[in-house]
């Protein structure tokens, strides 16, 4: 794959962190060049052709959106990523239709900023049901359907996680929250491009998509917002009434046409790549598993998307082997907190053990990753955590059959 | 590059080739910031970089610039998250500030563009609940600088907050906000040179702030979801260029030519301190509809006004609020000037407006040679 070398020189580390963000493709790049240059203009000046030439480009990217989710593109606006489209949904909803309603139902393992955008209605008054999931990463329908009131204004359900890569009943979620009369908001920046999506077939009246987890730019994504049965918000950012009015502000033209380059190419792709994905996750999940004992994947394996594996390499700290993999690019939670040592939410929330989810490593694989990095990952990851583990006294313990939850562990 | 000549700077300006450069550089390069690994820790060095350049234009400590989609996000996180029910905004506020607060105090500006400062004075005296000012560093129409550091002394007497939306004034002409004293100030780069999807908001040291939108921890905490890094890294590297500002010999000989041409012409807030690259400029009895449609099949790419809402055909607010005639803001066009502008563009504009003022049949010249 000639388009490998051009993302990755061979000094580099080996990227697998697809979910914190996707290289661009250079073939978005080359899209959006001619919008950084002699098509520069505001998609907003309507008295010359530098204006008209810009809203062409926003114009067919909006469809390019569209079409990947099976929605019209007077239904997709742009938003500055997916945090906001997120914002925007939850919230925009909550306050518009706040008279007559004021419950929302969300998961406990969605991604931070709809986490927090709910913690932040509570505040407001509304009432928040956070619906936990299954040990396998999935929610369950009847306790969601039981959980829909006639005070429910939005479900706010992930497509894909962030750190477990499961993909969540979305049609099934969809014809629930329409027999219920309550709108269905997906978070799709993790599944977008990535599954097939269809706003009609699955019931969803907003979805937030993020171009930069789609080999596309950063600083843009994108809000789907129903318009038959009509969703209406209450906007975040007011002032020349861009985007319907949902979202004012110039619009970026070059990242837009980046994320709907971006859309189209994985439309296009998304079953061969799908198929090449599964591959090389078997591929390197077999890999570890012939070389390392008690290793447990996270979160459900059907229901996945290929490229992600989140793994529990039991005995050995998290933090020690992502230091000692310094020729790997993965992660061991979502990109926005992994800065902080806490264990995951999304792995507790699945039941896992607190120790086990600080052994846990989240790899991600896309686009531009070839069977000879997978290969490379595995040797490196079982390198390390053959080491680590013949460092660690628990390891030897569980070795000659001593049960460690039995041992009372002396304070000092 | 183009045949056309591009007078709409103020709507957004061409990327500057070295932020181009640099954009096309980390966009290849790619990374999230925030993840810990080396691909990240490159992307997280290379935002940092291009914080300290943006902070170099406005000479702020790097620490206290917040990157946001634009300016119009900048300005409602400010207004939003400074924490003051209380809000005085002059009168030709960009829509972006007058909409994000719907039931602002609002003070007038004289007939010539200037806010008024008796009577920013006396409604900061009318309530003694502590108050936000947001005045706009230069108007977007007509090019008027408003007298900040005033508004701020006065502000700061009534224990007021003040914010400036700097968005057409950075790049322009020289901004040192520690000088001008405002406590929060709204950036975007596409009008200096920089990508568009792309500003910061200033957050001073001490000025409270609370962010509106929830989420990530990015931007310490003030403004959440995954940097936009090729768009910081060309913001920065227009910053970088757009120090020195913006000469005004260009304009200033337009300006001349168009005087000598109709002495009827008249330039929206002449009297008053401008911005270097902006005209705003009425053709007596020619509606700026016309005109721009004319400059337009001449080549010329300029504006009856601001960008943003577009299409919508409206009485400029600025003029309005200015207090200038119906007919004579009717005929009001903007011409504005940039990086990349040349005396040639100046050229055509004027021999494109002399050609128009003579079919208008307006023109003595016109007159006398038909004769």
């Amino acid at each position: 794959m000639s388009v490998l070398t051009q993302v990755r020189r061979n000094d580099q580390p080996i990227y697998l962190d697809y979910q914190a963000t996707t290289p661009m493709d250079p073939r978005v790049l080359e899209a959006m060049m001619p919008y950084f240059t002699h098509k520069f203009g505001n998609s907003g000046s309507r008295s010359h052709a530098y204006g008209w030439e810009a809203e062409e480009g926003t114009e067919k990217a909006r469809a390019q959106v569209a079409k990947l989710i099976g929605a019209d593109e007077k239904e997709v606006i742009f938003t500055s990523g997916a945090t906001e489209s997120n914002n925007l949904a939850i919230r925009g909803v909550a306050e518009f239709y706040k008279d007559r309603k004021n419950h929302i139902i969300t998961t406990v393992t969605e991604h931070k900023c709809v986490l927090d955008t709910c913690r932040h209605l509570e505040q407001q008054g509304f009432e928040v049901t956070y619906l936990p999931v299954q040990k396998n990463g999935l929610v369950d329908l009847e306790q969601l359907r039981a959980a829909i009131t006639d005070k429910t204004v939005v479900v706010s359900v992930m497509a894909v996680n962030n750190e477990i890569g499961v993909i969540q009943p979305l049609a099934e979620i969809g014809a629930i929250c329409r027999e219920k009369k309550t709108f269905f908001h997906t978070d799709a920046a993790q599944a977008a491009g990535k599954i097939p999506l269809d706003v009609e077939a699955m019931n969803i009246d907003l979805m937030s998509i993020s171009g930069h987890k789609i080999y596309g730019p950063k600083g843009i994504g994108a809000l789907y917002v129903r318009r038959k049965p009509r969703v209406r918000l209450v906007p975040l950012i007011v002032g020349g009434g861009q985007e319907r009015g949902f979202r004012s502000g110039t619009l970026p033209t070059p990242l837009c046409v980046g994320l709907g380059e971006a859309a189209e190419i994985a439309m296009k792709e998304m079953d061969g790549e799908a198929k090449r994905l599964k591959k090389l996750q078997d591929r390197m999940l077999k890999g570890l598993r012939d070389k390392l004992p008690e290793i447990y994947v996270n979160g459900d394996l059907e229901h996945r998307i290929p490229g992600n594996l989140n793994i529990s390499f039991a005995y050995v700290e998290g933090e020690s082997l992502m230091m000692g993999i310094k020729g790997l690019s993965v992660s061991s939670g979502s990109a926005c907190t992994s800065a902080s040592l806490e264990p995951s939410y999304v792995l507790r929330a699945l039941g896992v053990e607190e120790e086990m989810a600080h052994t846990s490593l989240r790899i991600g694989l896309g686009r531009f990753t070839t069977e000879q990095e997978v290969d490379q990952a595995v040797d490196e990851l079982v390198r390390h955590v053959t080491k680590l583990r013949e460092m660690s006294p628990l390891w030897e313990m569980a070795q000659e059959g001593i049960d460690l939850k039995s041992i009372e562990w002396a304070a000092h | 590059m183009t045949a056309l000549a591009y007078l709409d700077h103020n709507a957004t300006s061409p990327l500057r080739p070295a932020a181009l450069a640099a954009m096309t550089e980390a966009l290849q390069a790619g990374g999230n910031p925030s993840a810990v690994h080396a691909v990240g820790r490159r992307a997280r060095a290379m935002v940092d970089a291009a914080r300290r350049q943006v902070a170099g234009l406005i000479g702020v400590p790097a620490s206290e610039v917040v990157f946001t989609s634009g300016g119009t996000e900048a300005n409602a996180m400010a207004l939003a998250g400074c924490g003051r029910r209380r809000v005085l905004v002059s009168a030709i506020e960009h829509e972006s500030v007058r909409r994000s607060v719907p039931d602002a105090e609002v003070l007038p500006v004289g007939a010539d563009g200037v806010l008024d400062l008796a009577a920013l004075e006396r409604a900061l005296a009318a309530s003694s609940e502590p108050a936000l000012v947001s005045v706009m560093a230069a108007n977007n129409e007509t090019g008027v600088i408003q007298p900040i550091a005033e508004v701020v002394r006065l502000g700061r007497a009534a224990g007021a907050l003040v914010h400036c939306d700097a968005v057409q004034a950075a790049g322009k002409i020289a901004l040192d906000v520690p000088a001008l004293g405002v406590d929060y100030l709204s950036l975007a780069a596409h009008k200096l040179g920089g990508p568009t999807g792309i500003g910061a908001l200033v957050v001073r040291g001490l000025a409270p702030f609370a962010p509106d939108r929830r989420g990530g921890a990015q931007e310490t905490n003030r403004r959440a979801g995954t940097e936009n890094l090729s768009g910081i890294v060309g913001f920065g590297a227009a910053a970088a260029e757009a120090g020195q500002g913006l000469s005004a010999e260009l304009r200033d000989r337009t300006e001349a030519a168009l005087a000598g041409l109709a002495p009827g012409a008249v330039v929206h807030g002449a009297g008053a301190p401008r911005l270097p690259n902006t005209i705003f400029v009425s053709m007596p009895g020619v509606a700026a509809e016309t005109q721009v449609m004319a400059f337009d099949l001449a080549g010329i790419c300029v504006s009856s006004g601001s960008a943003c809402s577009s299409g919508k055909v409206h009485r400029s607010a600025t003029l309005a609020a200015m207090g200038v005639d119906d007919a004579v803001a009717a005929a009001a066009v903007r011409i504005s000037f940039g990086w990349n502008s040349r005396p040639e563009d100046s050229d055509r504009l004027i021999a494109a407006w002399r050609d128009l003022y003579i079919r208008a049949g307006r023109s003595d010249i016109g007159n006398a040679r038909a004769a």
